[in-house]
Parts: structure tokens; C-alpha cells; sequence
């Protein structure tokens, strides 16, 4: 491929909604198609980049389903186009089977799903993590993938020029795994400008042809398992075997580079929650709560709830949570799972709390990792998110009850 | 071996997949001749979907990409969009075109998006062992259909013509100078082509639908049950028609239609062209 110049700018800040943060950052990193079916909350990036992607020089279809978007925008990475689609909920489930192609043929591309509640139709402008196992092994067979998790909207844009970065270098699928939260909030961002393009690029990549088509290199693109030229193995055991074995290890071998866990107040904690995407933010607030760190929109929310209190309504204000030596441990690259990373990070606390807006499925992960410790799982089903007080209040339960 | 085979088969990947007797090598043979004649080799990739007829394009000496069942399609328009300046060639089969990827083909049909289907109809799934499909006759006994398929067959020309496609013909394998032409005509045509060919599978449907193994029997047969319609002819009762069934040059081709409003809006077409 001829890298396309991705478009640099000097650094500037803008109040964006987290979709629009992702369609803005799509466009900086490069990607230069993008094909799309609405669905709610994913709406607004592909409304946004249906502009400003043709602006860009870029190219933008509405498909007629989800599965002609997946579908195009493999096609269209190997006609040499950075390439990108957005949906949520029922769209994603459409697009494994493409998914499951890209992971096996070795396509770059990026698949962004805005969560929403499931299952089927389920809840369309609420929230969820749902499909946090979906996005790991939503289409059949053997393949490891990489997952990102925004929990802002500065991630989501930093982590969509993240997602093409790791696409590119490891010849993968990548999930940007964002939700209704993050999707639709808006923050202040600052858009950073993305390093000199060296020109280089390194790609690790198993066993399929890597040069884009019309480069003379009579590239085979095979969803069979296949060799080096594209040619079948399907019917050979061994070295199907083989193939399935170099899939995943193209990832799993490199989980040191792709893995990103951020640690807060973990120095000297003793219990720790670990969270991802929307659930984070709140348990970054508990967080600053129980230890006092000053934060100007914590103080806010300490005047309503006080409001609330006046008015007669019971407040968790009073509740002291300054004894609790509570940290976090973030994650945003949910898979390949971080488990080094997380063991690391948790050896010296003695319960790790795992909050999801889901019915648990992380935790599960978390507690195969963490055995010898204690993991507890909070899950919240609904489409509302876990607040603060509530995450403090449990640890403070579990606290007192050990 | 013949040197057109030599120039455009990759000798590493054969024996062919194909069946003795089976039609898909005159139609790859056709291909082959079409893109000689046109001498298109480099601008061309070719995409196909699942099915016998999907392989046709796997021994190709090109960009070949060998996609889901259904779906060859949306592949195939994301690559076009990418690349508007080349020549994408479509090969697929009865059920791959017309039932999973039914809706596919309506809307590229529908787009007029440059793109050349050659759907190889032999109105059997026949890699999966002779079930019925969306072009197998009605009453036809198949693996699916013990006491005779209830559906009536669907047309594939006709479906493609109505949708808005703007190059439609249908040959059979008893044809194969005019499929050549044919093919080379849906390649040169800017906008949708849809090439239906008949052939015949003597191990699926020889045995299950037409009574009859032989394949030379089955291109006979393609011969009698076919028509060329001429202008005020007398349709003949029961058979199909063969031919170039429409010929629109009228409709604007997509790709062109978004390029040329780029340009009027003032942005360089390929800005970030690879």
C-alpha cells in the first residue's frame, strides 16, 4: 500500500460528542472509506463522515445493510484505502461473519461499535457492555483480535487513530468497542497532531498475501484458511493447524506492545476496582471521592446531592470513605486480555471490585488472572451506569463484611 | 497447455476443483478470451463469492479476492469505490447470487455501480451435493425437495433488468463465442452488467433435475430450450430467452455520478488516491 498522508494539523481543542470525536480522529489517521448502515447511538459518525469524508478526498457509502458495510470496507482496504465502519448492537452482530473474514485474510480495518442494550432490538438509546465477549469471539472459529475501550471522548479520539495504528501494523481487524456514554457525551478535547510519518511500516502478519490489489503482485485474498501466495490448505491438516496456531499468536506474542492498563492510586491500595469504558469515569470519581483529590466537577455534584439532602431526600454524603485505600486499574485494550499487566498492577491488593453494564462477563476474566485474590463482580443491567457512591458504598459492604 | 492458459492460470494451483464434465471451465475459458481480447489483464481484479462457480477465478494469474457466500458484491463495490479507475469482474453462482446475496444484487443493480457479474446459473447448489436453489425449476426433485421444489424459479435477468441494471445478457455453455463477447461487452459497458450462463452440472443437477449425466446431452439440451429474440419475433412457448437482453447507456454510472459532484463542489477527485 501507499500510505495515504494522513492529514496534519497543529494541536487544537474542540467540545465534541464522543461520536463525532471518533468520525474527526477516523479522517486525521488516514481513512479515507467509510460505508455505514444508521443505527442508534452510532448515528452521528456515519451522518458526520458522510460530509467530511468525501471532503477529505475520501469515499462514503450508505450500504444497504451492515453486512455490505463490513463487507465493502474489506474490499475496499485492499484497493488501497484505510477504511472504517460504525454500528451498534443488531448491526454488529451482522458484521462477524466480515469480521471473521478480516481476521483471517488479514485485513486491516476498523469496526467501531457504539454499545447499546441487547439482546435483539433491546434498548436503543440506553447504554450497556454487552458485547464485550462479542467483540472477542463474535464470529466462528479460532482468531484473536484486538478490542479498544474509550471511556471519554479524548480516548474516543485518540483510541480511533490508535485502532488504525495497530490495524496497519498487525494486518488485523480492530474493534473500537465505545458505548451510548461515551458515544454521545460531550467533552473538551484536544486533538493532538499524529507523529512524523516515517514512511516505514513494519507489519506482523501470519501467512496471507500483504500487497494491495492492482500493485502487480497478484494478490489472493482467501477466506480458506491459506499459504504465503493465498493458495488453500483448508484440506491439510497440519498446516491448517499451523495457520490457526500463527492467527493467534500474531497477536497474543505481542500483547506487551498492544496491551494498555492505566493504574491510579494503586501505590499503596488495597482494594482495587477495575473497570472499563463509561463504568471507568465513575470509578475514577470514587476514586478521587475516597481520597480526597480536589476535582471541580466532584464538587458540583457534592452541592446537588446536598440540595437533595435538604430537600429530605437520604444522601450517601455523609458516608465517610476517606479510610478506604481504593485504587484503579483501567483497561483499555480489553483484549487480547492484559492478564501480566493486571496481576502486576494488583499484586499488592487484597480485593479487586470488577463494576460492568453487563450481567459480569469481564469479571470472569478477571478472577481467572487474579485467583488467589478476592474478585468481586458488580454487574448493573438496565442501561443506567454505576454512580461513584454506589461503587464505594459496595467496597465499603465488602469491607466491613470480610 | 494452451498459452492463453499459460498467461492467465497460476499452474501452481491446479487441478481445477471442477467436476469432470462441468461447464465452469468454458465459462473461464471465456473469461480468459474476453480479457485477451481486451487486453485488460492489469486493470482487472476479480471477486467471486462461494460455490462451484467461485472458483472459477482462483486460478486467475490476478488481484483475485474469494470472499463469503453471498457477499461478493459489497466486496466488490468497496474495492470499485477505492479504485474507480479499474475494471472489477464478478463471478458467482445461482444460489450465492440470487438467495443469499439476493439483496446485494438488487442494490449494486440498483447503483448502476461499474461492475461486471457473470453469474454462472446451473440451478443446483452443487458443491453442497445437489440441493435445491433459487433457479432450480419448479416440481424439480433435488437432495431439498423429495416430493418436487414448491418455488417457482427466479430470474435472475429479469430481476437484475428491473433493478436498474443497465447491461443484462444470457448465454449458455453451447455459446461460448458468444459468452466471450458477451463477457467483453459487460466489461467495456460503464455501469452495471449482469451476464446469466447457463451450464450444465452433470453430477447434481444431470442427476437430480435433468434425468440426464451426460454433459454433451445437457449443452444440447441448453441449445433447444433457448431462444434468440429478434425484434417482432413470436415468443416460443416454455423456452428462455438468450441474448443481450438490455443495452442502456443512458443511466449515469455511480462512481462517475460522485465524482463529478466532488468536482463540482471543488474537491480533487482522488485527493488520497494509493
Amino acid at each position: 500500500m501507499d500510505p495515504e498522508k494522513p492529514q496534519k494539523k497543529d494541536k487544537k481543542t474542540a467540545v465534541l460528542q464522543g461520536n463525532e470525536a471518533c468520525a474527526k480522529a477516523a479522517i486525521q489517521a488516514g481513512c479515507r472509506f467509510f460505508a455505514g448502515y444508521p443505527i442508534t447511538p452510532s448515528t452521528e459518525i456515519i451522518e458526520m463522515l458522510s460530509g467530511e469524508m468525501q471532503k477529505a478526498g475520501g469515499v462514503f457509502i450508505q450500504m444497504e445493510d451492515e453486512i455490505g458495510s463490513a463487507c465493502s470496507i474489506i474490499g475496499a482496504r485492499w484497493g488501497g484505502k484505510r477504511s472504517m465502519t460504525a454500528t451498534s448492537g443488531p448491526g454488529y452482530t451482522l458484521m462477524q461473519e466480515a469480521i471473521g473474514f478480516a481476521a483471517v485474510t488479514e485485513t486491516p480495518t476498523v469496526i467501531v461499535n457504539v454499545q447499546r442494550g441487547g439482546p435483539s432490538t433491546g434498548q436503543p438509546t440506553m447504554s450497556s457492555q454487552q458485547d464485550i465477549y462479542q467483540a472477542r469471539y463474535g464470529s466462528h472459529g479460532d482468531y484473536e483480535i484486538i478490542v479498544l475501550c474509550p471511556s471519554s471522548v479524548q480516548e474516543m479520539y485518540d483510541f480511533t487513530t490508535r485502532a488504525f495504528e495497530l490495524s496497519e501494523k498487525f494486518r488485523t481487524p480492530v474493534i473500537l468497542l465505545s458505548d451510548e456514554v461515551v458515544g454521545h457525551m460531550r467533552e473538551k478535547i484536544t486533538m493532538k497532531p499524529l507523529p512524523k510519518d516515517t514512511g516505514e511500516q513494519t507489519r506482523v502478519y501470519a501467512s496471507s498475501p500483504t500487497e494491495d490489489f492492482f500493485q502487480g503482485a497478484n494478490s489472493m485474498v482467501e477466506g480458506q484458511l491459506h499459504d504465503e501466495l493465498g493458495r488453500r490448505i483448508g484440506h491439510i491438516a497440519p498446516k491448517s493447524g499451523e495457520f490457526i496456531n500463527k492467527i493467534c499468536s500474531k497477536i497474543t506474542d505481542n500483547i506487551k506492545e498492544i496491551a494498555d492498563v492505566e493504574a491510579f492510586c494503586m501505590e499503596d491500595a488495597e482494594v482495587a476496582i477495575l473497570a472499563y469504558g463509561s463504568v471507568a469515569r465513575s470509578a475514577m470519581n470514587a476514586i478521587k471521592l475516597a481520597r480526597g483529590i480536589k476535582d471541580d466537577r466532584i464538587k458540583a455534584k457534592f452541592r446537588i446531592v446536598k440540595d437533595l439532602f435538604v430537600r429530605g431526600v437520604p444522601a450517601t454524603i455523609q458516608t465517610d470513605y476517606s479510610h478506604l485505600k481504593v485504587g484503579l486499574i483501567k483497561v483499555n485494550t480489553v483484549w487480547p486480555f492484559p492478564e501480566e499487566k493486571i496481576q502486576e498492577l494488583a499484586r499488592n491488593v487484597d480485593m479487586v471490585i470488577v463494576p460492568e453494564m453487563n450481567i459480569g462477563k469481564y469479571c470472569r476474566e478477571v478472577k481467572r488472572a487474579l485467583w488467589d485474590k478476592t474478585v468481586i463482580s458488580m454487574p448493573k443491567c438496565g442501561g443506567e451506569i454505576h454512580s461513584p457512591n454506589e461503587l464505594l458504598d459496595r467496597i465499603l459492604e465488602e469491607v466491613w463484611c470480610k | 497447455m494452451n498459452e492463453l492458459y499459460e498467461k492467465y492460470i497460476k499452474k501452481e494451483s491446479l487441478p481445477t476443483l471442477f467436476c469432470p464434465g462441468c461447464g465452469n471451465g468454458i465459462v473461464q475459458f471465456a473469461a480468459i478470451k474476453a480479457f485477451e481480447k481486451l487486453g485488460i489483464k492489469d486493470e482487472l481484479a476479480c471477486v467471486s463469492g462461494i460455490g462451484c462457480s467461485s472458483w472459477i477465478p482462483c486460478y486467475f494469474k490476478m488481484d483475485v479476492m474469494h470472499t463469503m457466500h453471498g457477499r461478493a458484491l459489497p466486496f466488490a463495490e468497496g474495492l470499485k469505490l477505492a479504485r474507480p479507475d479499474k475494471k472489477i469482474l464478478i463471478f458467482t453462482g445461482d444460489g450465492d447470487c440470487l438467495a443469499i446475496g439476493g439483496n446485494h444484487l438488487i442494490h449494486a443493480a440498483s447503483r448502476n455501480i461499474d461492475l461486471t457479474v457473470i453469474e454462472i446459473n446451473n440451478y443446483i447448489y452443487g458443491m453442497t451435493g445437489g440441493q435445491k436453489s433459487p433457479a432450480t425449476p419448479e416440481g424439480a426433485v433435488t437432495k431439498t425437495s423429495p416430493f418436487g421444489s414448491y418455488d417457482e424459479p427466479i430470474d435472475g435477468c429479469s430481476l437484475v433488468a428491473a433493478a436498474g441494471g443497465t447491461y443484462v445478457a444470457r448465454w449458455t455453455t453451447a455459446h461460448p463465442l458468444q459468452l466471450e463477447k458477451a463477457i467483453a461487452e459487460g466489461i467495456e459497458h460503464k455501469g452495471f452488467s449482469f451476464i446469466e450462463v447457463l451450464t450444465q452440472c452433470p453430477v447434481q443437477a444431470g442427476n437430480n433435475i435433468f434425468g440426464e449425466k451426460s454433459p454433451v446431452a445437457m449443452m444440447a439440451r441448453y441449445k433447444e430450450m433457448t431462444y434468440i429474440y429478434k425484434e417482432g419475433m413470436e415468443i416460443p412457448e416454455g423456452k428462455v430467452r438468450i441474448g443481450r437482453i438490455k443495452h442502456d447507456t443512458s443511466r449515469k454510472e455511480y462512481t462517475d455520478k460522485v465524482l463529478q459532484k466532488l468536482e463540482e463542489k471543488n474537491i480533487k477527485k482522488g485527493q488520497s488516491n494509493g
